[in-house]
């Protein structure tokens, strides 16, 4: 190594780490999908199946199941490499700490949240939305769930090396989610009923932007705590 | 401008004075306003016109949902401060505001709760304000449980300091939601554009009460860090003497 590093081509190398690392271990990143199929598909059997009030409890029922999977994965999001002292590293590169856990935490998203809203077709079939609906979904869901990852980066980064962290990590992510999970829920009923949603797809364009820009550096101040 | 006043907060044994000293004038006026205000808000003033006696809760209500927003606020500036210039003194008021500001924000919830059966109809809606007042209470028990689960004091410090300024993000939805979102709850009737919605006898209690729970709050709060604040130096050379000089055994 003599040349430095610019930013963008630390930013790959990490990106393509993380992605070499859990395509070695298809496991990590498929159960969170799993998850999320599951759970949705609980919502008929609880229910009686009537398709009229699967529609009604089709958004609630994609939104919570996107958030509990979205909150199981990031759990694992820093925990293997801050414990084996990759993220040490990361903050002794020289390069923007921040920057990096960014580009770790979207690959994250690639990794877990993208897959959601590529089941999420299926899911939202089987709650009985109709076929039009799905493009509006499918622009929630993945406007949402890169909110969702973001901001579990940053619970992610503060329970990092605590005891019973997962726990404590939903109590701490499940707050912050709630104007994604409203805002979310909210334009995957308007795309349902066929109504125009173009207004909270703006919210859930602005709160992904706002924490594209904010929750990097809050989780990059947390992980450099537990790292001290 | 010179800081050396504000420095010497920094240093532990002079904090724990002079909170001490400012504690009784807190609490004296905290004890009186909240007399004069509970015997105005429940005696003199006028029952309301369509509620009745029942809406004299909001001498409680309101002043509880005020302290526990402005308790995460100070809590939040606090923890900024101690995160930024590395205080000692301001992590321990950060985690002497955490416990008092939950508490008063489950007043407010109970309170606006009992109100609700009787006028409402309902003992909870699903309003933004109500949700996010609740969320407020559950960013004070994330907090707690952050600062718990950790058992390093300093990365206990900084990691719920992190939070705490994530969590500001969430005082101004809870404050304007009441005008952004047309909601169940009434807006705000205080202070308003033209005064107060009420007459003098209602809300000059109100206002009463608002300051004594404020007072009440800044000197149940300086108590804490004061104790928080022996507690971390528990070791030092000044807690010694100042149980030696109280005649307590160190």
């Amino acid at each position: 190594m003599s040349t430095p590093a610019t930013a963008w081509s630390a930013a790959a190398l990490v990106v393509q780490r993380d992605l070499r690392l859990a395509f070695r271990r298809p496991g990590e990143w498929l159960q969170p999908v799993a998850f999320f199929l599951i759970v949705t598909l609980l919502f008929p059997l609880a229910l009686d199946p009537e398709p009229a009030r699967l529609r009604t409890l089709a958004p609630a029922a994609l939104w919570v199941a996107a958030l509990l999977a979205s909150v199981l994965a990031v759990e694992f999001l820093f925990r293997e490499d801050g414990r084996d002292g990759t993220l040490e590293q990361y903050a002794l590169s020289g390069q923007s700490f921040a920057w990096l856990l960014l580009a770790k935490t979207l690959t994250h998203w690639l990794l877990t949240g993208l897959p959601l809203v590529v089941a999420a077709p299926l899911a939202a079939m089987v709650l009985g939305a109709p076929a039009a609906s799905i493009p509006g979904v499918l622009a929630a869901l993945l406007l949402g769930s890169l909110s969702l990852s973001l901001l579990g980066a940053v619970g992610a980064g503060l329970t990092l090396g605590v005891r019973r962290g997962g726990a404590l990590l939903s109590l701490i992510v499940l707050p912050l989610a709630i104007p994604t999970l409203v805002f979310g829920a909210r334009a995957t009923d308007l795309a349902i009923r066929a109504e125009p949603m173009d207004g909270s797809l703006y919210l859930l364009a602005a709160l992904a932007v706002l924490a594209l820009t904010l929750a990097p550096l809050a989780a990059a101040a947390a992980v450099r705590i537990s790292l001290e | 401008m010179n800081w050396v006043w504000f420095h010497r907060f920094g240093s532990p044994p002079y904090f724990y004075s002079v909170a001490g000293r400012i504690v009784p004038w807190l609490a004296w006026p905290a004890a009186l306003l909240m007399v004069a205000g509970l015997y105005g808000g429940l005696v003199l003033a006028p029952p309301d016109y369509q509620q009745s006696d029942a809406a004299r809760i909001m001498y409680v209500h309101v002043p509880a949902a005020y302290v526990g927003l402005m308790a995460y606020v100070v809590m939040a500036v606090a923890a900024a401060i101690g995160l930024v210039w590395r205080l000692k003194v301001s992590h321990a008021v950060a985690a002497a505001c955490a416990p008092i500001g939950a508490s008063f924000t489950a007043v407010c919830l109970v309170t606006g709760m009992l109100w609700g059966q009787p006028m409402w109809g309902t003992w909870w809606a699903w309003d933004p304000r109500l949700v996010s007042m609740l969320v407020l209470l559950f960013f004070f028990l994330g907090y707690l449980g952050l600062r718990g689960a950790i058992d390093d004091t300093a990365r206990a410090d900084r990691a719920s300091a992190v939070l705490a300024v994530v969590g500001v993000v969430n005082v101004p939805i809870v404050h304007f939601s009441v005008i952004w979102w047309n909601s169940l709850h009434q807006g705000p009737s205080l202070l308003r554009k033209g005064g107060p919605a009420m007459p003098a006898s209602m809300w000059v209690p109100l206002v009463l009460m608002i300051f004594g729970f404020t007072f009440y709050f800044y000197a149940v709060m300086l108590m804490r860090a004061r104790a928080e604040v022996m507690r971390r130096e528990r070791g030092g050379q000044w807690v010694r003497e100042v149980l030696n000089a109280t005649g307590d055994k160190p």
